[in-house]
């Protein structure tokens, strides 16, 4: 070989006469679909593994020992190697393939759900024998059955591709289908009464090739021709996965993944995908509503902006605060931060209720982006809530990066996770004391390995040592019954370790947009604090004021006059039920802006203001990396509902005050031009950054300080309580959504089995779970991935909400569980 | 849920640790289940699951691709009547339709005493001897009707003490003792290449020099 030859990095391939470059490696049907020339094909998918399932793709390929057909999706690129994919031999192969896939295939189109997107049809049309010669008996079966509460399986038009199964499998872990029998009778199954419950399942209805995997919200609601569709962002948590929004006669039908290298590879989890649903309710407000003797009353937005207007004048600023905003895009969010800041002059605003982190956590801290944690070779560290709970799209993403790409994963989480199976180590402190197992690790990285939080010296020192290339923390509340305080201990231990960064797992949908546009105390939009001051806004408060938890304290001793509720709800989601109820009470006027009314608008709020979707307005969302992507508006608000920067714009104009906005795109440019870090957010950026978005990068924000904070020990009798969320719960979105409203299980008390025993109390019993702050009532429940000494309750499951066990300013909560 | 007996529950065990990855261990476990009932029972596979580290789908889905797994309940004497070419053209039709004569139920089917399965196969490679069958994978060979009503005699009265209950099989309950396994490490735990590839490498070189 000569030198050129040694240093040549691409492959050259001759493709139909034309010479291409190919990546080493590359699989023939991408190199080729690279160079404008499409393959088709049925069981190959980029984002999983080629398992030449269907013959679909075989094209005619000569390496040197005269051609022959091979499945393009089976075979790399090689030098030199020759590939008609137009020849007699290919079409033949493509025509006889289609045929045989055809022979059991019922050809309902007219009744099916796929008919004018399924590429079978397509294929068929474009490639295939164009008629049948089989005239014997094709094979039935029941036509379709549910395979879990979404999801539905015709086995007659299953061409048996492998891609359903092979996601299940491989890319979400949830092996609940399965190939069954064999020969002619192959299909696809699930174990008798065992569902396809599997948070992704909506995937593979996105991926069959055919019609046989349908999902319920879907079925024959519309035609693919009908469609009107926009790309856009999901809003559900904060991935920020990008999806396609499907509406036909105004209103939202469907969500497709959209492939996004750089977030979520086309994944969604079905809570993203179906949670339009909510959107679509009949619960959904239409007009502005005011309480009258204590009953919520329709009314008109002139006379409900003017009783805001009222309650909102000449109050004192310390006396105001707003709570929420996540829910919003980020025009949105700077719409409202300048009316709360810059117009009425208070601080009291924060987009977290208690459950999230301190904003130095989030943009203090070195910052890293999925892709930099997915990088082959690298090491994740999780100190947050369980992604396949909390941020689907993200799990699927550390999920592949560790099975495939050999990124080493270190939890240290209170209880096993959804990743544990596959976790390099995974290490449970005792809750509350994550701080010092994550300095143990620093220290065991050094050398020095002892025991921490009750995990012992060797397995910290074996997870340190297993550390390899950059870490990326993960870093976000595991359990909200344990303080804040904890988890930033734990951070500021770890970011001593060498080219650390950190991806937020604040959960919320646009948290990340709220904290960017300086919906917290202390902080101005564009990542800097009060003292930067803002040239757009009128004034700017000089006190840093109070986040969620002071408001609701201030609120219950009767210190502040207007609390707005801006798309949030205290009563299910502040990890401390009876301050919120206390504070709900206790402050003066409360007016919610919201789109479905939850527990605390129904019971508290004096005004409802309501507010448009996100499918509904033109905006843009941030997610947890700080990436930019644009949500478009694809269908009208239900009746009379605004989008929330018009509310901000509007109570601003009767305050006398202009916040100068008057489209989402004008508040962007103002934007621009604030925030230092938004300054390249240009247009024509996002229109770039259509599919990937825009990432945000830098930060004036300094660095978390330790807080200094020791757990006290727990005595013998009592169990630390573990609250973690879970996919499915009674949060107001989900149950607004009919297809997943019945999915949330509902509370139970989870211990480790060597506890029964010293408690004297079965897996099933109902017990009595009994804090310093109140008690519930749950049946027990068994599982090793609980360790011993905790108790692990959901969050906001049906039943009864683990918040009211749970006081905001102890740093752990210690329960005894006791029979009912 | 626990379907396996203790005694076989130990076999399981055994059985795995055979393997660098417990799901490996799934075809043994299946026959294992199946020797304990005849057939493989869905409590079984649930065990199987936990056991093997894996979905009770991917044990149904693994299992039911083999014909010689039964999902449901089938006679303690499982009858395979080939009647494929070289059997058919030398009776087997015909010695499948006596078998269903003398048994009074049709291939696929059981007797109601829970004795004895018909089922009508393919080729089960005894072309030489047709027209051939097998008694739980037993071979009998070159039958006529006479010898095909006697086996059912002998069956029935114990006599046939060459053919154990179906699902009985030897090789899952071998003891291998320790340290004479093949000593296989999973792949992604094996640091060194395999011998043969090494050898696949030095003879591709001779090849190109
Ligand atoms: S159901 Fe669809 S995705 Fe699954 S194997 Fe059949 S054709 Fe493929
Ligand atoms: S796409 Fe290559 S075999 Fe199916
Ligand atoms: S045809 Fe019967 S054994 Fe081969």
């Amino acid at each position: 070989m000569t030198a050129v030859e040694n240093e040549k990095s691409t492959v050259t391939v001759t493709l139909n006469g034309v010479e291409i470059e190919a990546n080493p490696g590359e699989l023939l049907i991408d190199a080729a679909e690279r160079h404008g020339t499409y393959i088709p094909r049925f069981c190959y998918h980029s984002r999983m593994k080629s398992v030449g399932m269907c013959r679909m793709c075989l094209v005619e390929v000569d390496s040197g020992r005269g051609p022959a057909l091979q499945p393009s999706c089976m075979i790399p690129v090689g030098e030199g190697m020759t590939v008609d994919t137009e020849s007699e031999a290919t079409k033949k192969a493509q025509d006889g393939v289609l045929e045989f896939l055809l022979i059991n295939h019922p050809l309902d189109c007219p009744v099916c759900d796929k008919g004018g997107e399924c590429p079978l049809q397509d294929q068929t049309v474009a490639f295939g024998p164009g008629e049948s010669r089989f005239v014997e008996e094709k094979r039935h079966y029941e036509k379709p059955i549910p395979i879990s509460d979404t999801v539905y399986l015709d086995r007659e038009r299953c061409i048996l591709c492998d891609r359903c199964t092979r996601f299940a499998d491989d890319v979400a872990g949830d092996t609940l289908i399965h190939f069954m029998d064999r020969g002619n009778s192959t299909q696809v199954n699930t174990f008798p009464d065992e569902p396809f419950a599997s948070y992704f399942s909506g995937n593979t209805v996105q991926i069959c090739p055919v019609g046989a995997l349908t999902a319920k919200p879907y079925r024959f609601k519309a035609r693919p021709w009908d469609l009107e569709e926009t790309i856009s962002t999901a809003w559900i948590d904060s991935v920020g996965s990008r999806v396609t929004i499907q509406s036909s006669r105004n209103q939202v039908l469907r969500l497709l993944g959209v492939d996004a290298d750089s977030v979520n590879w086309g994944w969604l989890s079905d809570k993203e995908r179906f949670g339009f649903e909510a959107l679509n309710s009949e619960d959904r407000l239409t007009a502005p509503m005011v309480r009258v003797d204590g009953r919520l009353e329709a009314t008109g937005w002139a006379p409900a902006l003017a009783a805001a207007t009222d309650a909102l004048r000449d109050v004192d600023p310390a006396r105001i605060g707003v709570i929420g905003g996540a829910r919003l895009t980020n025009e949105s969010q700077y719409a409202w931060t300048k009316l709360a800041k810059g117009v009425l002059g208070t601080d009291n605003v924060d987009a977290q209720l208690g459950d999230g982190l301190p904003v130095e956590a989030v943009l203090g801290l070195p910052r890293a982006t999925i892709n930099q944690a997915c990088t082959p070779g690298r090491t994740v560290i999780l100190v947050g809530p369980d992604p396949k709970e909390d941020l689907g799209a993200l799990f699927l993403r550390l999920r592949h990066a560790v099975v495939n790409d050999g990124t080493t994963l270190i939890e240290l989480t209170p209880t096993r996770t959804g990743l544990s199976t596959i976790a390099a180590h995974s290490l449970h402190p005792k809750p509350g004391e994550v701080d010092l197992l994550a300095a143990a690790l620093v220290d065991a990285v050094s050398g020095d390995a002892h025991d921490a939080a009750g995990v012992p010296a060797n397995a910290i020192a074996a997870a340190a040592a297993s550390i390899s290339g950059p870490v990326t923390v993960v870093l976000g509340r595991a359990s909200v019954a344990e303080s804040a305080a904890v988890t930033v201990d734990a951070a500021i231990a770890l970011s001593q370790l060498e080219g650390v960064g950190f991806l937020s797992a604040l959960r919320r949908g646009n948290v990340h947009g709220a904290l960017d546009m300086g919906m917290a105390p202390g902080l101005l939009p564009g990542r800097v604090p009060l003292r930067a001051g803002c040239d757009a806004f009128d004034q700017v408060p000089t006190e840093v004021g109070m986040d969620t938890i002071a408001m609701l304290e201030a609120a219950a001793s009767g210190d502040l006059d207007v609390l707005v509720l801006l798309g949030s709800d205290p009563l299910s989601d502040v990890p401390d039920a009876d301050l919120a109820e206390r504070g709900l009470a206790g402050a003066g006027t409360v007016i919610a802006v919201e789109m479905l009314p939850n527990a605390s608008t129904l019971t508290h709020a004096d005004l409802v203001l309501p507010a448009a979707a996100p499918t509904e307005v033109d905006g843009t969302f941030t997610n947890l990396e700080g990436r930019v992507s644009v949500a478009e508006q694809k269908v009208t608000p239900p009746g009379t509902a605004r989008a929330d920067w018009m509310i901000a714009a509007e109570l601003a104009l009767r305050l006398g005050a202009d916040l100068g906005v008057e489209s989402p795109e004008s508040i962007r440019a103002e934007i621009a031009v604030v925030s230092p870090v938004h300054a390249k957010l240009t247009e024509t950026a996002l229109a770039d950054g259509r599919v990937e978005g825009v990432l945000i990068s830098g930060s004036s924000i300094e660095a978390p300080t330790a807080s200094g904070s020791t757990t006290p020990a727990n005595d013998a009798y009592s169990l630390r309580l573990v609250a973690a969320r879970r996919m499915y719960d009674n949060g107001t979105m989900l149950q607004a959504s009919a297809s997943s409203a019945g999915l949330a299980a509902s509370v139970k008390v989870t211990l480790n089995p060597t506890d029964f025993e010293k408690l004297g109390l079965d897996a099933g019993t109902v017990v009595k779970v009994i804090s310093g702050r109140g008690e519930l009532m749950a049946p027990l429940a068994a599982d090793f991935g609980v360790p011993a000494g905790s108790a692990m309750i959901p969050t906001n499951a049906p039943g009864s909400n683990v918040n009211t066990l749970i006081d905001a300013s102890a740093s752990v909560t210690d329960v005894r569980v006791e029979r009912a | 849920m626990s379907y396996f007996t203790a005694e076989n529950l130990e076999t399981a065990h055994e059985i795995i640790s055979r393997y660098p990855r417990k799901k490996s261990a799934l075809i043994p476990l299946l026959h294992l289940a199946q020797e304990q009932e005849g057939w493989v029972t869905d409590n079984a596979m649930r065990q199987i699951a936990e056991l093997a580290d894996t979905t009770p789908a991917e044990v149904k889905g693994t299992g039911s691709f083999y014909e010689m797994f039964k999902f449901h309940p089938v006679g303690a004497y499982m009858i395979n009547v080939c009647t494929n070419l070289a059997c058919q053209l030398l009776g087997g039709e015909e010695l499948l339709a006596h078998a269903e004569e003398s048994l009074g139920i049709k291939a696929g089917g059981t007797t109601a005493d829970g004795m004895f399965t018909i089922e009508d196969v393919e080729c089960i490679a005894a072309c030489t001897e047709a027209p051939c069958l097998q008694v739980n994978y037993r071979y009998k060979l070159r039958l006529t009707a006479d010898d095909l009503d006697q086996l059912i005699d002998d069956i029935r009265n114990g006599r046939a003490t060459d053919i154990p209950e179906h699902g009985t099989l030897g090789l899952v309950r071998q003891h291998i003792p320790a340290g004479a396994g093949a000593g296989i490490v999973a792949p992604e735990q094996a640091t060194e290449r395999p011998v043969w590839l090494a050898r696949n490498d030095a003879a591709a070189e001779g090849r190109e020099g």
